[in-house]
């Protein structure tokens, strides 16, 4: 070794043979390094596995599954696979030929025997509803005397329940009888199958989600520019004064951060109501008359004003906290190299907080489009929401696989048009605080 | 101490704690109802005596009941059932029903006689009794106007009223859903009370009830929480409104809130007890339901809510209100002053064309 170093002419440090050098207790330095290297990853890894564990378990895992419930379709696999069997060579013209209803009694009357927390058929009842309405009372109704059904069965089903004979019931249990299904995305886009199978429009009184969806952005867009036109002034404004003033400033800007959500939504209905504190003011000073009193709540004002407000802290934060950094002297410099004070604040000062704007505009905007309380409280029915109608879903109708249609659409909504912002002005220049 | 001694200790120690489980170990049922003076009523006039009775058991309110359906779902998906007893409406109670995630009741076997010895089946109202569902109370949908928003020799009397601008001019608060305003759409367009959901059953049943609600569309505001309707009266904000008769109940009379009930079509819906399926304490529910379910019991909820006893034998004990000392038979929707013209909400219906319906009536609201 040491007339290989010799011979290498080097001091100091040792190589092998083939010329990679060691460390002191001879292990090559390269993979000594590595070795440190994985150390610290590990240290690392193990440094923050805890908050990774917390992320994967309730927010990757919880998406996963939500998405998975939108294309989950158990319901008319598990409840008639003789029926399905059946099925598999009929045309979807005519109604099915007796064998189809003899699998169904079979199917119906098997399921029956099963213990009740396992029947399949009060499922599959509310599945089909989804598809076509009163098709769970045709199966609860068959249900109480299917086991008394004589031969022929297809008589005995239509006199069940009329919709036995009707071939659009048929056409959807044979549809749907795949354990994954489109039919959620269809419905949350305001689309249906007809009788050959092909995605077609609804009728125009039954669309509401597209439409919705195309509000929520558009109630959004006009929250984050309302935002930003009140908090760009605060937060110069915050900025510029001495620390201890801009500190209780700042109090007041993040009081409605310490009062409950709730609190706040009732307050902006007692000024905004019709008797309310604005109206009755504007009536009192004779401004306008009783009759011409401003419908500022129940509507989509209703729903900006009061989220603005809810909002503003998010787009001030970012905002002075951009602005505190940017020198005055740039814009004295500007001003004494000859520029208005409008184009020294255009040229010179406006284009520094950008980053502020971005980071405000993209939280303000996330934050929104996913907003349900507040445009449930003081949005009558146009200042609602995409999520008002999730939440209606995922409480009250209780068909969650098209809450999760339509959560998953807002979902991938809002990663493209993050994608579009990086794109177009970068994630890198944000600046959150 | 050798493996066999430690199996005969514990042994020994689950059948003393089985024991002493039966021998009235502490339980604590979580109770889920809709919360406000509906849920207090249910303390006063249930909880608390049965509480007083089984000093080992405790009763835990949980205002849940808004979306019972949702977390009877969640929780048994979950496999994790923490509700022992769940007030639902029958509709919902049907859909779990259906989903076998609540236990069927035999009425007769698990509920009490009427004092005169009419088995439970015959002694709860006509229809009220679901296969999972008991029925506790009948409330309505009412229509409650202000008086002061009309002359004095012209104050609205009908649900007709509601649909004419001309003479009653004004702001009308309806729910935002289409329970209750279709049924009045078609009873207000001249349709009899019992052909309602035939007509509603049709394509051109619904376009003829959606017609007639546009007559008022631009006059209407809607709401969405029980305690909307009667504060929105209150402020002065809509001439009608349709409510919770209890809650307009409690506004009037408690709170003195200057408004007026309107009983024709009231649309009259029951509400009462399921049990979850794998819960913790079955056996102490089914004797809670027992009890709380008995002629008196019902009888006294109707002193502390203006809600009517779902049984027949429970009517003529309804007494004084306990705090207000007024009569509550005059304000108990089945009252016969008050029942001349009710529609009986069809939950059958509601369950099989509720989604279709709320989509129309969804795309109604934001044409």
């Amino acid at each position: 070794m040491a007339d290989a170093t010799a011979e290498g002419g080097l001091t100091g440090s040792e190589t092998d043979k083939r010329g990679r050098l060691l460390t002191s207790d001879g292990t090559p330095l390269r993979r000594a390094l590595e070795r440190a290297n994985r150390r610290r990853k590990l240290t690392a890894l193990a440094l923050v596995a805890p908050l990774l564990a917390f992320i994967l378990i309730f927010f990757a895992f919880p998406i996963a599954q939500m998405m998975w419930r939108s294309v989950d379709n158990p319901q008319v696999v598990n409840a008639l696979p003789r029926t399905l069997d059946a099925l598999q060579d009929w045309d979807g013209r005519a109604l099915p030929p007796e064998p189809v209803f003899a699998a169904l009694h079979a199917d119906m009357v098997a399921d029956l025997d099963l213990p009740r927390r396992e029947q399949k058929i009060g499922p599959l009842g509310i599945r089909l509803n989804y598809e076509l309405s009163a098709a769970r009372s045709a199966i609860s109704r068959t249900t109480r005397d299917v086991a008394n059904f004589q031969e022929p069965y297809s008589e005995a089903f239509t006199a069940a329940h009329r919709l036995w004979g009707d071939v659009e019931l048929w056409r959807i249990i044979k549809r749907e009888g795949k354990p994954l299904t489109l039919s959620y995305y269809v419905a949350a886009l305001d689309r249906e199958y007809d009788a050959d199978g092909n995605i077609v429009k609804r009728p125009e009184n039954r669309q509401i989600y597209v439409s919705l969806f195309g509000r929520t952005l558009a109630l959004s867009l006009a929250i984050t520019a309302m935002t930003f036109l009140l908090g760009f002034p605060i937060a110069y404004y915050l900025s510029i004064l001495p620390m201890r003033y801009a500190n209780l400033l700042m109090i007041a800007v993040l009081l409605p951060f310490w009062t409950s959500l709730l609190v706040r939504t009732s307050a902006w209905i007692v000024l905004l109501q019709q008797q309310g504190v604005i109206n009755n003011t504007l009536v009192g000073l004779g401004i306008i008359g009783d009759d011409g009193r401003f419908s500022l709540i129940y509507n989509q004002t209703g729903t900006i004003i009061a989220m603005t407000h809810i909002l503003l802290p998010f787009m001030v934060l970012p905002l002075y906290s951009v602005m505190r950094t940017i020198p005055p002297s740039y814009m004295r410099a500007a001003k004494s190299l000859g520029a208005t004070p409008w184009t020294a604040f255009r040229r010179v000062y406006f284009p520094q907080t950008l980053p502020g704007i971005g980071a405000g505009g993209v939280l303000v905007f996330i934050i929104s489009i996913g907003y349900y309380i507040t445009p449930a409280l003081v949005g009558g029915q146009s200042g609602r929401m995409i999520s008002n109608e999730i939440a209606r879903h995922i409480q009250q109708s209780l068909n969650w696989g098209l809450a999760a249609a339509l959560g998953s659409m807002l979902l991938v909504g809002v990663l493209v048009l993050y994608w579009l912002y990086n794109r177009l002005v970068g994630t890198d220049s944000l600046k959150f605080g | 101490m050798s493996s066999k001694v430690k199996l005969i200790a514990l042994s020994s120690a689950v059948s003393v704690m089985a024991l002493s489980a039966a021998a009235n170990d502490p339980v604590s049922l979580t109770i889920v109802s809709w919360g406000g003076a509906y849920t207090a009523s249910q303390q006063r006039a249930y909880h608390a005596p049965f509480m007083e009775a089984n000093p080992h058991v405790t009763i835990v309110n949980d205002d849940g009941s808004a979306n019972a359906l949702a977390g009877l779902r969640a929780q048994a998906q979950a496999g994790n059932v923490t509700w022992d007893l769940v007030d639902m409406l029958p509709s919902d109670a049907q859909l779990a029903c259906d989903e076998g995630i609540i236990l069927q009741i035999d009425h007769d076997a698990m509920l009490a006689p009427a004092p005169d010895g009419t088995p439970a089946s015959e002694d709860f109202l006509p229809g009220s009794l679901g296969e999972c569902f008991i029925p506790q109370i009948v409330y309505s949908t009412v229509l409650t106007f202000r008086p002061g928003a009309f002359p004095e020799d012209n104050q609205p009397s009908s649900i007709a009223d509601l649909f004419d601008v001309e003479n009653f001019p004004g702001r009308r608060a309806l729910q935002d859903r289409p329970g209750t305003n279709l049924e009045w759409a078609l009873y207000a367009d001249g349709v009899a009370l019992d052909e309602i959901y035939d007509v509603l059953s049709t394509p051109e049943g619904v376009d003829r009830a959606f017609a007639k609600l546009d007559t008022i569309k631009d006059h209407i505001i809607f709401w969405t929480e029980g305690a909307q309707a009667p504060q929105l009266l209150a402020d002065g904000e809509v001439a009608f409104a349709t409510g919770y008769n209890g809650r307009m109940f409690d506004a009037i009379e408690v709170e003195g809130m200057e408004a007026a009930i309107i009983w024709d079509g009231q649309v009259v819906e029951w509400d009462g007890w399921v049990v979850p399926a794998d819960g913790p304490n079955v056996d102490v529910v089914m004797e809670y339901l027992y009890w709380a379910t008995d002629t008196q019991r019902l009888a006294d909820q109707a002193k502390f809510i203006s809600y009517g006893p779902a049984r027949a034998s429970s009517a003529p004990l309804v007494g004084q209100h306990a705090d207000l000392g007024i009569d509550m038979a005059p304000h108990m929707p089945t009252n016969p002053d008050n029942y001349f013209a009710p529609i009986v909400l069809d939950n059958d219906f509601w369950v099989d064309y509720g989604d279709e319906l709320r989509e129309r009536f969804a795309n109604w609201m934001l044409q």
